[in-house]
């Protein structure tokens, strides 16, 4: 099967922004990064998709040259090669752009099965998967914790408000990965070897413009300062008596 | 005037409040507001829809099967026979897994998880968080059809007197996702994301079991729903569906309620747009109290339970 998973490379989640003197972008003096979380899951689902049915792991990114680090440790944990798409705006770009650039390299390389994360940690849109695979044509199961594929078809669940939904779907399809679906795997000293041979291309691609522009970027309002209330059991009467009488909740 | 098409959930015979207020922000964006409802129940949901700022439903009774891929086809259809210049839904599962394809298929962008709307006039902005709420972004948009999802428990459900006019719509087939089965949440249990109370139990609690306490005080509040961090979701005492954080729900209810937990930044990302912050920790420096309106030091197996029979009697005075 050719089994394609679409991975992005955010700041870490303890990083602290500043906003630039624009007022309308990040400060990322600093930054370091990381695959974002559902990414792992996606690489990981990829490759069991691979040990299952056969076939070939591409791990996709739209994003910077510097992503090489995140394809490599995907390349050490079993999958076959990588491509960067090289975006020198990738900090800029769109849900729509992003999906549209993805979606005709995917039709490139021919996928039948697409891993992505549920949501990237830093944009939080939750967007691309199903874009895509609109874009396509395709099936898509977003959200996804438990996931049995077959030549041609599969079935997911997926976790919503009201419970756990059984979806059937024909591939090719999209897949976003939702935490419980899998532990990812570790790279191993002998993968990272591996990994050194296998390669990573650096490609171009045709830009689609964005529909979305930052016009100011904030920081939240600052919380009004709190207060202990009380030490132990014998605080929840002045905690019972500020939720009733100032916050108005009970 | 512009229109605006808003998809509205139901559960058991009920319009999801998420949706209620995404109608609310569409009738405060002084939009001609049109609602769309799916299922061979949404004829009882649609009549009390006017009442929410719809003038007009558009009920999608289908054939029994429900498929993704259908309902944003059809609800792309609706939007351009409306001329909607913007389609809403709320930011729930089924409302973010929906808009990214009908976006798609309008070749619009899409805007996630807005807190903020502002249609006045010029290029239509949205605000909304940034780098996991630690920015606040205020995005302007050229796309042909402005789609957004809303974050629950954020815009106003707008209720008056209106009544809508309800018209029947055919669904597309060509299903390429089907949904066969759902197991429904056992005991009613209400969402994380919905509930407009959040108590949520940390590593601090020790052990799976005295997740009783959480769990008998978000009952006495009779309207809250149970919350967890990242680390006892990892350790296995509580399921994924709880966890409240970066990598879980982000979370905007009218209290929140963290018991023994610390309050790392990835946990704050999910919470810290809560009206109001009780934190209960043993630890008087657990950066937890710093985003806290109010705190009580102290250990949670004391606290929890006096705080429990506190809440009781006053639900008991009503
Ligand atoms: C990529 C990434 C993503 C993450 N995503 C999330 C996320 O989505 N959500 C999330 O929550 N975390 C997330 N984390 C983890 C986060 O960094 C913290 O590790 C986690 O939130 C800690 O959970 P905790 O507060 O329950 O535990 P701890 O940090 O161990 O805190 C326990 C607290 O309980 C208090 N305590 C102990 N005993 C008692 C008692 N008897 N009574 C009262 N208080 C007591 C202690 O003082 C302490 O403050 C993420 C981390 C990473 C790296």
């Amino acid at each position: 099967m050719n089994i394609v998973a679409c991975v992005k490379r955010v700041p870490v989640t303890e990083a602290q922004p500043k906003i630039a003197a624009d007022g309308k972008s990040v400060d990322a003096t600093g930054f370091e990064y990381m695959l974002s979380f559902y990414d792992d899951l996606a690489v990981e689902e990829a490759i069991r998709a691979k040990e299952k049915l056969g076939g070939e792991v591409t791990v996709l990114t739209l994003g910077a040259s510097e992503a090489s680090k995140e394809l490599r440790d995907a390349l050490a944990k079993g999958a076959d090669k990588a491509t960067v798409l090289k975006d020198p705006n990738w900090a800029a770009r769109d849900a729509r752009s992003t999906a549209k650039v993805l979606a005709k390299k995917l039709q490139e390389l021919g996928a039948e099965v697409v891993f992505m994360g549920r949501v990237a940690t830093d944009r939080d849109n939750a967007a691309v998967g199903p874009y895509v695979a609109t874009v396509l044509g395709w099936a898509c199961v977003t959200d996804v914790v438990k996931l049995e594929l077959a030549a041609g078809k599969g079935k997911a669940w997926r976790e919503t408000e009201d419970g756990v939904e059984t979806i059937e779907f024909a591939l090719p399809a999209v897949i976003t990965c939702d935490k419980g679906l899998n532990e990812p795997r570790y790279s191993g000293l002998k993968g990272i070897m591996a990994a050194k041979k296998k390669p990573i291309d650096e490609v171009a691609f045709d830009d689609v413009a964005n529909q979305q522009s930052v016009a100011k970027l904030e920081f939240p309002p600052r919380r009004k300062d709190g207060r202990i209330v009380g030490q132990g059991a014998a605080g929840v009467p002045a905690l019972i008596d500020a939720l009733r009488n100032e916050a108005k909740v009970l | 005037m512009t229109t605006i098409v808003v998809f509205v959930e139901h559960s058991k015979g009920q319009a999801r409040r998420a949706s209620l207020e995404a109608l609310g922000a569409a009738k405060a964006a002084g939009a001609r507001v049109v609602a769309a409802v799916e299922g061979s129940d949404a004829q009882a949901v649609a009549s009390t829809l006017g009442r929410f700022g719809a003038e007009r439903v558009a009920v999608f009774a289908g054939d029994g099967r429900v498929s993704a891929d259908r309902s944003a086809r059809d609800l792309a259809a609706l939007v351009r026979e409306e001329g909607a210049t913007a389609c809403f839904a709320a930011a729930t599962s089924s409302g973010k897994s929906l808009m990214p394809r009908i976006a798609a298929t309008l070749d619009s962008t899409l805007h996630s998880d807005c807190t903020g709307l502002d249609l006045t006039g010029g290029a239509p902005k949205v605000v909304r968080p940034w780098l996991a709420g630690k920015l606040i972004a205020t995005l302007e948009s050229s796309a042909p059809v402005l789609c957004a999802t809303l974050r629950p428990n954020t815009f106003a459900v707008q209720e008056g007197s209106g009544s809508a006019e309800i018209v029947a719509k055919p669904s597309s087939s060509d299903l390429k996702a089907l949904l066969v089965s759902i197991e429904a949440k056992t005991g009613g249990k209400l969402d994380v994301k919905e509930a407009p109370i959040v108590v949520s139990g940390g590593r601090g609690m020790k052990a799976p079991e005295h997740f009783a306490l959480i769990e008998e005080l978000a009952a006495a509040f009779g309207n809250a729903a149970v919350g967890a961090s990242r680390a006892v979701v990892d350790a296995g005492w509580r399921p994924h569906a709880e966890q409240v954080g970066q990598t879980g729900k982000t979370v905007s209810p009218q209290l929140y309620i963290a018991v023994g937990i610390s309050g790392a930044i990835q946990h704050l990302a999910g919470m810290r747009t809560a009206k109001t912050i009780v934190a209960i920790n043993k630890d008087a420096d657990a950066p937890i109290f710093k985003v806290a309106d109010y705190g009580l030091v102290g250990d949670a197996f004391e606290i929890v339970p006096a705080l429990t029979a506190a809440v009781k009697a006053i639900r008991a005075q009503r």
